[in-house]
């Protein structure tokens, strides 16, 4: 029996539970067992007979020319089995490998170092210790070259020029791109009442999951066979990867991504640590272990944001918005290691238009490379939605704060209606469903919006800074369809195994890898509802490439939208099999028989069934099947989705600031998410409360800023400020359910939802309850001391 | 040099290198890998485990330090017969768990926040894991995991160290040097539903 727990309980949670009691609920997941007995299985727990440990030395210089390196000393350590450097590599022709975006980065620097933390040699040892003892014995001698910090003078004529690597490469230009029609909006522009600009800066923030990256390479010579255990979000694709990059053939490479502790995006690209661990394995003929520690995560793997932005909105004077105009600078760091669908070199950011219906819209970007660790698409910012619809939700809200309308009122005075569906955007974007008013009514009524109102101005005669922040959004998940949506040339679709047992028991194999968003629940739950069976009957493998088939991974809040379609159908192909199956048992054409959960029935005499159990075993059992059926019920699928899925939400954060002290304090956080149909409540809940936590880190403490030589001021977690229990709300979530028309069970993607929606929320609250001090804009993170500057009229940027 | 400690209520004897970390000591030397390691600088807390009757982040414990005393890890929060702590039971109950990582330390810190305080409020919770980070729930249901716990301490297991078998000190005691497979049919040999 499916466990299914009901507390806490509303009503509407129910109605949503009991509408398929088989399968979708609020189900206990089918991993926690072993999680709470200390069982998960982590990459660092994996231990191989003989296995060494890696470690990295690192660039402690933004930027230097590398003199020489010198390993005697290190390689003369008793514990040291192999020392290798870029020199070393390049031999091998291995010193630089492709990036997601087309791009090259250095496995270890031959040439330059291009950021603190660049990797420049490694040491495999007998234990972790004396791999980092050796690192101690290894001499480089840099020459120091002037950095390139702030990426508003990149491009300044006399900056010195970091990737000399890149053949006739004279500036530190990375991409421009366009999207929405220029001529058109500057046209409403010229002819709107009322014209708002603002200038918004996301800092770079890093995903920093908990379990850091690494991974353990075991080469085995003999067989020529490659098994690398590894922190891997796409695990398939990175097997293709390293295939392309190493030269191994593919179907001797396999990849297992056993449990990850958390991924957030960090954990997409291919980091110069798998390959020169996968080398050192090589070399020793051993296996070998690298985990980086917090200081390497944080300051060398895949960052997020770090975009400078400056938006201008168009209205009438009564409030009704006409068109968006945005021009962007786009800090990639120091190689462009953005892990996006190739045609999108930023992201999805071009679904800046939000949830409004507009005239008309245009954005220019402008990309640079820094003295600053690669990344870019991390933290679960569904590929840059993250600082799209912080910046559209930043304007709208100084938009109503202009026209001295309330925010929430003249968003729902422009939002697209639900008529209006699909929709196409200014930015060629076409939204599936959504009722974009009803979730942002939820969102008021269940944070009390007017009597929050009525409490603010009380307030406010008091002295007292109490804010109120209204943010709604619109995301865009679940990459590809693969004929627009690539990565590196593999399109973005996902595949499904589905084998039944002769007992009806059911194994499902999935292209997807979780990192604790609970695909062994879910997964189950959509099967066991497509074929009326037990999600407890049901066993998800995923995360290791020999025994799941291709499929892209888990990002961008991609698995449900495509996996999980990709789930349903192949169940659905099993159950036509099923079908004929039954057919030939009740003596009846496959056509006049109805599915009832479960079982097959003949139309108009329920009396003659029999159940998918029973299939099962008839279809492995003696005696003959109906001609054309194959002896099993198991099938497979790839689905390529025909469009991304467009969850929504609107999210109401009510702070108080100290007047004293300037200390943001979230009192509130009402969340009202539309994911379409909800598989597992429980589940979507819990990764909402998560990415409004990492929404409140962004907005109020989470910054990897640089000095101006380029050393990371956030290396550790004594700087890089994470949210813990103390400063997060009880959050309250609600949800209103427009399913998407075009997946098969019309779910949408949900997991990072949240860490899109909440920052604006945020930081509009505390606008608000500033507004007694004539402030209008203010840049995260909102810590006591940027925001008391703001409060004396000094305001600083924070990059 | 030699340490000698008790390990979820087993004597242990190994000869370790002074600069040895309790966390590496516990999860390289003895195979106990639920206790997790994730920063170096005691901000994280996923290496929380118990020290006599005391949380401590075993990153910043030397296995030295450990000498002489008792040592409680996630794999001795359940009884002997495997019955679950109401701490983790709670955890499963209320989702106060994602991705795993940060849980043991989580419940260890729990646990002996119950042990003094049967049932504490809100704030005492949230202040009881301050020194802990989760990255995947927001904390609510952290939260509403070991207040659940403190609602169901009869009938449940109840705290104390296990009395463990003289060579067992928790499932990894097992210590396999072999390849952790890690298919979907063995992930699932221990992980059936609790209903």
């Amino acid at each position: 029996m499916t466990t299914v727990e009901r507390p806490p309980t509303r009503r509407a949670e129910e109605i949503d539970n009991d509408q398929h009691p088989v399968g979708h609920g609020r189900m206990l997941r089918k991993e926690d067992p072993r999680f709470v007995r200390g069982r998960g299985r982590y990459t660092d727990d994996v231990r191989l007979p003989g296995m060494l440990h890696m470690a990295i030395l690192r660039s402690p210089v933004a930027h230097a020319r590398i003199v020489s390196v010198d390993t005697s000393a290190a390689e003369a350590h008793p514990g040291v089995r192999a020392v290798i450097t870029g020199e070393a590599l390049a031999a091998q022709g291995l010193a630089w490998m492709p990036t997601l975006s087309n791009d090259v980065q250095a496995v270890l620097a031959t040439d330059k170092v291009r950021f603190q933390g660049q990797e420049v040699a490694c040491v495999v040892a007998d234990d972790r210790y004396a791999a980092r003892d050796a690192l101690e014995l290894i001499d480089v001698e840099y020459d120091i070259l002037p950095p390139v910090v702030d990426a508003r003078h990149a491009l300044d004529a006399d900056a010195p020029v970091i990737r000399d690597d890149l053949e006739g490469k004279a500036d530190n230009h990375c991409f421009d791109w366009e999207a929405g029609d220029a001529a058109a909006t500057d046209a409403v522009f010229a002819d709107a009442d009322v014209v708002v600009s603002q200038d918004v800066v996301y800092p770079r923030v890093h995903p920093a999951p908990m379990e850091t990256c690494g991974c353990v390479a075991d080469f085995d010579p003999v067989e020529g066979r490659l098994t690398l255990w590894s922190t891997s979000q796409a695990p398939h694709a990175h097997r293709t990867l390293y295939a392309l990059v190493a030269g191994l053939p593919e179907h001797k490479i396999r990849v297992i991504s056993p449990d990850i502790g958390g991924g957030f995006g960090n954990k997409v690209p291919i980091y110069p640590g798998y390959v020169c661990a996968i080398v050192g394995s090589l070399l020793t003929g051993k296996p070998v272990k690298w985990m980086e520690d917090r200081s390497e995560n944080l300051t060398s793997t895949g960052f997020a944001r770090d975009y400078i932005m400056r938006g201008e909105i168009a209205a009438t004077k009564d409030g009704k918005i006409l068109a968006l105009r945005t021009n962007v600078l786009a800090d990639h760091g120091a190689f462009n290691g953005t892990a996006a669908p190739v045609k999108y070199p930023a992201g999805f950011f071009g679904v800046f238009t939000g949830s409004y219906d507009l005239k008309a819209a245009y954005c220019h970007m402008t990309a640079v490379y820094t003295n600053k660790a690669p990344g870019g698409v991390a933290y679960a910012c569904s590929f840059r939605i993250t600082e799209a619809v912080y910046l559209v939700e930043r304007l709208v809200s100084r938009l109503a704060a202009e026209l001295g309308q309330d925010p929430a009122r003249l968003r729902l005075a422009n939002f697209i209606r639900p008529d209006q569906f699909p929709y196409a955007t200014p930015t060629g974007w076409v939204y599936d469903s959504g009722d974009y008013a009803a979730t942002l009514r939820e969102a008021m009524r269940i944070a009390g919006y007017d009597d929050l109102r009525a409490e603010q101005a009380r307030r406010r005669e008091r002295g007292e800074l109490m804010g109120i922040g209204v943010s709604t959004f619109t995301e865009a998940v679940g990459a590809g369809p693969r004929k627009h949506m690539d990565i590196l040339g593999l399109g973005m679709a996902d595949g499904c195994d589905l084998r039944v047992h002769p007992t009806g028991k059911a194994v499902v194999r999935l292209s997807v890898q979780s990192q604790g968003q609970g695909h062994e629940t879910t997964f189950a739950q959509i099967v066991g509802e497509e074929l009326g069976i037990s999600p407890d009957d049901i066993d998800v493998v995923h995360g290791d490439t020999d025994n799941t088939p291709f499929g892209l991974g888990t990002y961008g809040s991609r698995s449900t939208p495509v996996s999980g379609a990709a789930a349903a159908l192949v169940a659905r192909k099993v159950r036509d099999k099923a079908r004929v199956i039954a057919s030939a048992m009740l003596e009846v054409a496959p056509d006049d028989l109805e599915w009832v959960k479960g079982s097959f029935q003949v139309a108009g005499d329920p009396g003659r069934s029999v159940t998918i159990q029973e299939i099962a075993m008839r279809a492995h059992g003696a005696g003959d099947l109906p001609e054309g059926v194959e002896g099993s019920l198991d099938a497979q699928i790839t689905y390529n989705p025909p469009n991304l899925t467009y969850p929504n939400g609107a999210y109401i954060c009510v702070v108080d600031v100290d007047p004293g002290t300037a200390q943001v304090r979230v009192r509130r956080f009402v969340a009202v998410d539309d994911c379409g149909t909800r598989i597992n409540p429980m589940i979507i809940e819990g990764q909402v409360h998560g990415g409004l936590a990492d929404g409140l880190g962004m907005a109020l403490m989470e910054i990897i800023a640089f000095d101006p030589e380029g050393n990371c001021l956030g290396g550790s977690l004594m700087d890089y400020l994470i949210p813990t229990a103390l400063e997060t709300p009880d959050w309250e979530t609600g949800f209103t359910v427009t399913p998407s028309p075009h997946h098969p069970i019309g779910a949408k993607g949900v997991g990072e939802s949240a860490t899109v929606g909440s920052p604006a929320a945020i930081v509009n609250a505390v606008i608000d309850a500033l507004a007694p001090y004539g402030i209008t804009g203010l840049d995260m993170p909102l810590t006591p001391s940027r925001v008391w500057e703001a409060m004396q009229g000094h305001p600083t940027p924070p990059i | 040099m030699q340490v000698t400690m008790t390990v979820n209520g087993t004597g242990v004897t190994r000869e370790v290198e002074p600069r040895l970390l309790l966390v590496h000591f516990l999860r390289d030397d003895l195979g106990l890998t639920g206790t997790h390691w994730g920063c170096d600088t005691s901000n994280c807390g996923t290496c929380v485990v118990w020290m006599d009757d005391e949380p401590v982040k075993s990153c910043t414990v030397l296995a030295a330090m450990a000498d002489g005393h008792r040592i409680r890890t996630v794999e001795g929060l359940a009884q002997a017969d495997g019955t679950l702590d109401p701490v983790q039971e709670g955890f499963m109950r209320c989702h106060g768990l994602q991705c795993g990582f940060c849980t043991p330390g989580m419940m260890m810190t729990a646990r002996a926040l119950l042990d003094r305080t049967p049932h504490p409020d809100e704030a005492e919770i949230r202040a009881a894991i301050s020194g802990q980070i989760c990255r995947c729930t927001g904390y609510a249901t952290i939260v509403r995991s070991v207040q659940w716990a403190a609602d169901h301490a009869d009938g449940a297991a109840t705290a104390g160290p296990p009395s463990a078998d003289a060579e067992d000190l928790g499932h990894a005691g097992e210590a396999r040097d072999a390849v952790p497979e890690t298919t979907g049919e063995e992930r699932h040999a221990t992980a059936g539903s609790t209903s």
